[in-house]
């Protein structure tokens, strides 16, 4: 077995203290290799973005270790967990967080400005972030002028243009409906399948997390159980992606 | 990496457009008060300035009666006080240190005719000398012979405004050698001066000049002198010139120890002193006035900044999220805050330009651009930019991109 990509020991997270103490996380260990499409599942309440966000490297936990490509993330100050995110991680988010009143590429080509890419490259790569989640064409519409699942599909976009190893998306189809939403899973199961992203999902929903090749099950702050989905689905609703694209 | 944040605020400011103006509104009404006040200001001083050096410099006129106010003095002297005569001029020049010229100069109002025109005008009778103690220069012509002011000819020399009102559109257009005749005679135009413009003393350009002596006799019928204009040598004293003017005079009018004085010295230097500093400290006021609201539309920039952070909360968690470091939301929201303000002094540069140069001819003074009150402006805005920009943006910076990407 190869060292895994992404590995989580003993690791606790707690809010609060004294009487209003929570332990969000009761002590997670979790391996996952480069290339895996893992859903997280679970009821509300039950640590899932808690635990999404210490692997999306935006907090740290109160105990144990994160190992990201053998590197401590929980050692890492601020600054530098914020170099690690804009380098390794996409995110996608379940409201789409998309800049208002700003056309489609420039959304995607903003995690390119942070890295200080010139305007030519920034458009060469949101151009074609933005064709391989099947968008092209649709470069200088504003989120207004765009259906729910195009503005996740430009999230997912934002997400890939920095060509990153790990895609991090929580309840990525919570706010959309039935159609759209597997729309969106066969986007996300095509990028891992044909790039070789890893996929981390949080989802509700059964049918959603069938795409993914594993399944994590949280209870209570804890992992209750663990296991490949034997059959995924990979028949997806007709999604355009670009051979080639990303 | 300055360039991508500076591009990011950018595309911020363009992306909220009518909340950017609303925001610079207050600086751009700041910076366009304190340029306008202070342009207006530097104007008027200037053209108080031009008006009295236009008199003469280290002029000093000397007039029979109390103190009385700049141009007040007429010549009439109130009931029963002695007026001056030529011999006075002359003992001035003869007995003081320190003067360069000394005119006696009469006057009487008449309306002149030639050239099938007429125009009311001021008749100014007095010595060769008045053309210096006044800083006129001839546009053409010449100015009295000794034997012409000896003998009170029937010469003149006439102002730009009485050529223009006369002769202008004659053949020559000067006037030279017609024959303009004033009440009763008519004397020959044999100069011309050169105009000095409107002042705030009238316009001085509106004259006839005739030799004292034939002032005297021809038009007033006496041998008074209503002014005496006393031009002083560069760097001569002024106070020592005037102590010894005042003691001679005193002499000649013979006046004993406890009488008060029944003439006045009125300085032009002076006056243009006291009236350039007034003028200056009216300009400081406004200018101050004026600075007052820059600052209320700084503290406009910081709250609507403030605004805009907490409006933008989840954008800043996104830019968080997406590996944006801490001090580069830091510069962002800062070089916004500046571009903005920025951005609001060069509108109120220009709204000030248009305005003062439009103002300044409506009061008729002279438009006066000022490079550096313009650059402090924009300097000045440009820094509260950075003063009120800086804690909404510290308070961006900080954020926690989990909490931020929750906010609703
Ligand atoms: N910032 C926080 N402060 C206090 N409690 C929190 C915070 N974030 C999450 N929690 C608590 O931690 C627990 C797990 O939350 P979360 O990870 O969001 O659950 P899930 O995503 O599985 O619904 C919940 O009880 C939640 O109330
Ligand atoms: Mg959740």
């Amino acid at each position: 077995m190869t060292e895994p990509l992404i590995r989580l020991q003993g690791v606790t997270k707690r809010y609060g203290s004294g009487q209003a103490e929570l332990l969000a996380l009761k002590g997670i260990d979790l391996d996952i290799q480069a290339g895996e499409f893992v859903a997280i599942m679970g009821p509300s309440g039950s640590g899932k973005s808690t635990a999404m966000n210490i692997l999306g490297c935006l907090d740290t936990p109160s105990q144990g270790q994160y190992l990201f490509e053998g590197a401590h993330v929980e050692s890492l100050s601020r600054d530098q967990r914020a170099r690690l995110r804009r380098r390794y991680l996409g995110f996608v988010f379940q409201g789409f967080n998309l800049l208002a009143r700003t056309s489609a590429q420039e959304n995607v080509e903003l995690p390119l400005l942070y890295r200080g890419d010139t305007a030519n490259v920034r458009r060469t790569a949101a151009a074609k972030a933005l064709q391989a989640v099947g968008l092209a064409g649709w470069e200088h519409h504003t989120p207004a002028e765009l259906s729910g699942g195009q503005q996740q599909r430009v999230a997912i976009a934002r997400a890939i243009v920095t060509e990153p190893a790990v895609v991090l998306a929580d309840e990525p189809t919570g706010n959309l409906d039935t159609q759209r939403s597997h729309e969106i899973m066969g986007l996300l199961m095509a990028l891992n399948r044909d790039h070789g992203i890893t996929v981390l999902m949080v989802t509700h929903e059964p049918d959603m997390a069938a795409y993914a090749r594993r399944m994590v099950h949280f209870i209570d702050g804890r992992i209750a159980k663990d296991a490949a989905n034997p059959n995924p689905t990979t028949t997806a609703p007709d999604v355009p992606i670009a051979e080639g694209a990303v | 990496m300055l360039y991508s944040v500076f591009m990011l605020a950018l595309r911020s400011i363009r992306r909220n457009l009518l909340r950017s103006f609303l925001t610079i509104l207050g600086i751009v009404i700041g910076v366009s008060a304190v340029i306008t006040m202070v342009t207006l200001g530097n104007g008027a001083t200037a053209s108080i300035k031009a008006q009295i050096s236009g008199l003469g410099t280290n002029l000093l006129m000397v007039r029979p009666g109390q103190r009385s106010g700049p141009g007040g003095g007429g010549g009439g002297g109130g009931g029963g006080v002695p007026q001056f005569n030529e011999a006075d001029a002359e003992a001035i020049a003869a007995q003081i240190g320190g003067v360069a010229a000394v005119a006696p100069e009469g006057r009487a109002s008449a309306t002149v005719v030639a050239n099938g025109r007429n125009w009311a005008t001021s008749i100014i009778g007095s010595s060769n000398a008045w053309f210096d103690t006044g800083n006129w220069k001839l546009a053409s012509g010449r100015i009295f012979s000794d034997e012409e002011q000896q003998a009170g000819s029937a010469v003149c020399l006439i102002g730009e405004t009485v050529r223009r009102e006369i002769f202008d559109g004659t053949v020559g257009q000067t006037g030279l050698g017609a024959q303009l005749r004033v009440r009763k005679f008519s004397c020959i135009v044999i100069g011309i001066l050169a105009g000095k413009g409107q002042s705030g003393m009238g316009d001085q350009d509106d004259t006839v000049v005739v030799p004292l002596r034939t002032l005297q006799r021809r038009v007033t019928g006496n041998l008074k002198v209503a002014t005496l204009l006393v031009s002083m040598r560069d760097g001569s004293d002024a106070t020592r010139l005037k102590a010894s003017l005042t003691q001679l005079l005193r002499e000649r009018r013979k006046l004993a120890t406890g009488d008060d004085d029944n003439f006045n010295i009125f300085d032009t230097q002076q006056l243009a002193e006291t009236l350039s500093s007034t003028t200056q400290v009216l300009t400081t006021l406004l200018g101050a006035v004026a600075a007052v609201s820059l600052l209320v539309g700084g503290i406009g920039i910081m709250n609507i900044m403030l605004v805009s952070v907490t409006e933008r909360t989840r954008e800043i968690g996104l830019r968080l999220a997406i590996g944006a470091l801490e001090h580069e939301v830091l510069l962002q929201f800062l070089i916004e805050a500046v571009v903005l303000s920025a951005l609001g002094g060069v509108i109120g540069i220009l709204i000030a330009t248009a305005a003062s140069w439009g103002l300044s001819s409506l009061m008729g003074v002279p438009y006066a651009f000022d490079p550096f009150i313009n650059l402090l402006s924009l300097a000045f805005s440009a820094g509260i930019g950075v003063l009120f920009g800086y804690f909404p943006a510290k308070r961006a910076a900080r954020m926690d991109p989990i909490e931020a990407l929750r906010h609703e």
